[in-house]
This record gives structure tokens, sequence and C-alpha cells, in this order.
């Protein structure tokens, strides 16, 4: 700190001597500041902050398909109020993330603790198990598709074989959110894994060691040592996980492709609803106004992650 | 269980006991039902229309044909070039400009840098999905429907790029800056000439991990693209799929030149990839 006041102090007079101006050191480095910041900061403020306050305003609005607005109050708000199929979108989004985020939490700590050890051959298993990652939700939606079709699917006909009859994985309003759960779960497993490796390798093994000196099994030490020493990275996990559920575009993507938020709205996930309303309806007004609810809840899942972390600082000391 | 709860060298030979034996196995297989949906669309992409839907994984009668049908009968160079050229510009700008403001939002002390900081992360879990509406509405009083600048320009901000570049910041040793501030080299030059090297192992992290999430983003070009010139890869896929609904072998062979690009780079940089997740997460 000292080190570079002295420094810049040091710099300053050449740089009088080359402006021909007088600006403090400090003043240039409050310039070189902004200046740096600024293409992000208006970026993010137009393309993102914007937008955000937009959509809580935009749903007092009726907006016709050519752009024009006409102030309607909470009209939007009441016909929500009204609309089952609404109704239905928040409760297919509970049901989805009540199943998603519990299957990869356990999935991934599951599968860090299976291959922690730092061998080549886990490293070669780690990969495999993150490839879906690296594939297009449109490729993955594709890909199930085709495998989970009626009659003579791969998937129909492998339990066939075991005398099991066959399934409309995805026309079964019964099965089609579990199998798009069943879906993202393979998908995004491997990222969750990864994080989970992070966190583990920051336990220092001397505990695990003390405590097997000390007579705990491993069932204790998991219990007494990995779980309480995993709590950020669990924490972090379980933040992300339930964003990317309620509005992640994976999942839009995965939903898009393979149901179109069918059968009988069993998959339509209020971002999907949202899009639908908007996009092929031009009900941009409404589409906001609901928009705005989400919009809403991630604030509040925001403001909860500030007040955990401190402002953004993600380690406990 | 033991065992696994530990961390070992590489190849350890002692260790090859049946409790490691079962659990390297458990991990093989998972791993293998992890990847075989991918085996199979690379399978059903050389297969013909009558063996499609065959439980052999070998095609009995390998062809070329869904190939051939897919470069020679739609437009799809047109689409890989268009996703190709949308996933390098964002790459590359938001590179720099999430580099530039890393540095100074770590290093450079101005008023309000904290503020500015903390609102760059209040939008950290902003997903697209959430403001497609006011985005898409943003997009069009901005005259970029239906352009490249509109598949390019929105995507370029993210804060976990920002983010993830200041914590490297912060752990770059003050001194090799202060050598060059001492020669008055100015801060531009300073971050051009030092911070910018020194920050090359993340920024390749960061360069893979944009353009994957670029090359295989859907939602943002269906909505702002309706010209089929400017179509990006997914969004040709996605419709080729309603237009060839009955015919999987061309859709999966489609599918597979998509996904090629992105798994290749994967396997070439995946150490790089993995460590860059595996840190990304809590430090």
């Amino acid at each position: 700190m000292a080190n570079a006041l002295r420094s810049n102090s040091v710099a300053m007079p050449a740089a009088r001597k080359a402006a021909g101006f007088r600006l403090s050191s400090r003043q240039r480095e409050w310039i070189a500041g902004y200046l740096f910041v600024a293409p992000d900061a208006i970026g993010l403020l137009i393309f993102v902050g914007a937008p955000m306050l937009l959509s809580l305003s935009l749903g007092f609005f009726s907006v016709s398909g050519f752009g024009e607005y006409s102030f309607v109050g909470l009209a939007n708000y009441r016909r929500m109020l009204g609309d089952p199929l609404f109704w239905q979108s928040l409760k297919v989004t509970v049901f989805y993330v009540v199943m998603l985020v519990p299957a990869l939490y356990v999935c991934g700590l599951g599968l860090a603790l299976l291959i922690q050890a730092d061998t080549r051959f886990n490293g070669f298993v780690r990969t495999l198990l993150f490839m879906p990652q690296t594939v297009s939700l449109v490729v993955v939606g594709l890909v199930w598709q085709v495998l989970l079709i009626d009659k003579i699917g791969l998937l129909n006909r492998l339990i066939s074989a075991l005398g099991v009859g066959g399934f409309s994985w995805l026309g079964d309003p019964r099965l089609a959110l579990i199998m798009v759960v069943v879906i993202s779960v393979w998908f995004l497993m491997g990222f969750y894994m990864l994080i989970f490796l992070g966190g583990l390798q920051d336990i220092p093994r001397e505990y695990y060691e003390a405590a097997k000196i000390d007579g705990a099994g491993p069932v204790a030490s998991f219990y007494r040592i990995t779980l309480p020493l995993l709590r950020p990275t669990s924490f972090f996990v379980l933040l992300v996980s339930t964003v990317t559920a309620v509005c992640g575009s994976q999942t839009f993507d995965l939903v898009y492709i393979m149901t179109r938020g069918g059968p009988a709205n069993t998959t339509s996930l209020a971002i999907f609803y949202v899009y639908q309303q908007a996009f092929l309806f031009n009900e941009y007004g409404y589409a906001a106004a609901m928009a705005s609810v989400l919009v809403v809840v991630l604030m509040l899942i925001t403001v909860l992650l500030f007040m955990l972390t401190r402002g953004g600082r993600f380690t406990y000391d | 269980m033991t065992e696994a709860a530990r961390v070992e060298r590489p190849i350890d030979l002692a260790a090859l006991r049946p409790a490691r034996i079962i659990l390297h196995l458990a991990g093989l297989i998972l791993a293998l039902m992890t990847i075989a949906p991918l085996f199979w669309m690379v399978s059903m992409s050389f297969k013909g229309g009558d063996e499609v839907f065959g439980v052999n994984l070998v095609p009995e009668h390998p062809t070329l044909d869904n190939f051939l049908y897919v470069f020679t009968q739609v437009n799809f160079l047109r689409y890989l070039w268009n996703s190709f050229f949308v996933a390098a510009a964002v790459t590359i700008i938001a590179l720099f400009f999430h580099s530039m403001a890393g540095y100074a939002l770590a290093r450079l002390r101005f008023p309000g840098r904290d503020i500015i900081f903390l609102s760059m992360f209040a939008t950290f879990l902003i997903s697209q999905p959430v403001i497609i509406v006011p985005l898409f509405i943003l997009a069009r009083a901005l005259h970029m429907l239906d352009s490249y600048t509109g598949l390019i320009v929105p995507s370029i901000f993210n804060a976990f790029g920002i983010f993830l570049l200041r914590q490297f910041y912060l752990a770059v040793p003050r001194e090799l800056e202060e050598a060059a501030v001492i020669d008055g080299a100015g801060y531009f030059r300073v971050y051009w000439s030092i911070i910018l090297p020194l920050s090359r192992p993340i920024l390749s992290a960061l360069a893979i991990l944009f353009f994957l999430a670029n090359w295989n983003s859907f939602l943002w070009p269906l909505t702002i693209t309706s010209n089929q010139d400017l179509w990006m890869v997914q969004v040709a896929i996605a419709s080729f799929r309603q237009q060839y609904s009955a015919s999987w072998n061309y859709i999966m062979a489609a599918s597979t030149v998509v996904a090629l690009p992105t798994v290749v780079m994967f396997v070439i940089f995946q150490r790089r990839i993995i460590e860059s997740i595996k840190t990304s997460g809590i430090k």
C-alpha cells in the first residue's frame, strides 16, 4: 500500500512533463479506473440492468405486436391471478425445483466422493462424466427424444426385453416432468461434481487421519468432517442449482425441444409459459408481468446471497 | 469407503484391493452410462433410415448419406459459420472488457469502486429467460433484430467473467506492476503488457467456457433472428427437427456435426476446463 503510493509519486513528474497539464497521480488512477470499468459497466447497465427494471414496469402496459404501449394498470396482474395456466406453470416450476435440486446435490456429491482420489483413472472418469455439459441442450433434447420415442425408441426396446410394457416417456403426463428432471440431472451433475471436488480438495487430510486415530469410521467422518466443512460449497451448489431450475436457459432449451410444455401442460415451466405468451401470442405486457414475479424471486435470492456471503465473498475467512 | 475418503498419489499398485476395484468399476460404469446417449447419437448418424431404431450400437450398413444430405440439402455450412463467428466475436470482446474491468476493480483505487462491483455482482443470478421479453423489446428499439450486432452485443456482458477475473487479479503480486509504474508506464500500458500476459491461463480457460456457451446458446438467437441467413446452428437444427420430424438419421447426423466441435475442444482442453470449474465455485 505504502509502496504503491511512493512509486506513484515517483511516476508523477514524468507524467506531468509528458502530458503538459497537471493531474495528480490519484486523479490519473481515478480516470484509468473509470475508463477500464466503463465498457462492462455500461453494457451491463443497458443489457441486464435496464431489462430488469423494464420488466418490473412493462407489466403495467399492454404492448401490441407493433410496439404500441398503453397503460393498463394492474390488469395484467389481475389476469395472472385468474389464469389457470399461470398457476399450473408455477406448480410445475416448484415440482421441478423440489425434484432437481436435491437430486443434483446427492448425485454431484456422490460422484465427487466416488472419484475424488486424484488418480489418472479417476481423471478419465471425470472427463466422461462432465462430457454431456459440453453438448448443447438442443442436441441433448433431440438425442433423448429419439431414445425415448414411444414403442421403437431404444429405452423402450431395452426394457421390453425385460418383459416390461412400453412407456410413453414424454407423452404420459405422469412421466414427462420426471423424465425432464432425469435428463437435467444427467446433463448438469458433472458440473456440480467438479464444484464438490474443488470443495473436497480444500479439506485438510489431517482431519481425516486424526478422526481415524480417534476411532471414527467412514460414516462418522463424513458427517462430522466432510459435510460441515463443505458448507460453503453446499451453499453455492444449492443456490446455483435452484436458480438454474427456476430460470436457467438450460431448462428452457430442454423443454422447448422435447415437450413444448406438454403433455397437458405438465412440463410447462414458468419461464417457458412466459416465452409462449410473449413470442407465440404476442402478449408482451402480460408475459413481462409474469416474468416480473420471477425477477422478484431472483432479487430475494440475491439479497439472501449478499447477506450470507457478506457482499460476494464466498469464503469463510 | 475409507479409502475413497482419502486422496491418493497417482498409480498406487499396492492399493488395488477389492474395495477399490469395486469403486473403480462403479465409477467406470456410471461414466459409460453417462456418455452412452452420445454414443448412440453418433451411431444413429451413420445408420440408414431403416435401421436407425435398431438396438445395435455399431451400424450394420454404415453410411455417410445422412451427412451428405445435411450438407447438401440444407445451408448447414452457413449456420456453422454464423455460430463460429458470433461465438468467437463474443468471446474476444468479452475477455477484453472483463479483464479490463476485473483489473480495475481489483487493483485501481477510485471513488465508487465497491458500489460498481456490488452492482455488477447483483446481476450475477439474472439469467436470460427471465429478462427475455424486455431484452427483446430493447433490442427491437435499438434496431438489433436480425443482425449480427444483435446476436453478439447483448451476449458479451456477464458478471461471472468479471467476478472470476477480479478474483484472479486480487491474487497477483503487486510488485510486478509497481516496477512498470516506476518506469513511468501508464495504466493501459501496465494492463496491456504486464497484466494481460500474466492472466493467460485464466483467460484461455474463460475463452473456452465462453466459446462453448455461445456456440451452444439457443434462446437468444431463436428470439431475435427470423432471417434464415442469420440462424445460428442450434436454431437451425431445432427447426430442422420440425421439418424432418420422421428422419431421425438426418437429425442425428446434424446433431453430431454440431456437437463435435465442442466435444473435441473439451477433450483437448479438459484439464484446464476442469481445473477452472473446480476452483470457480467458492474461491
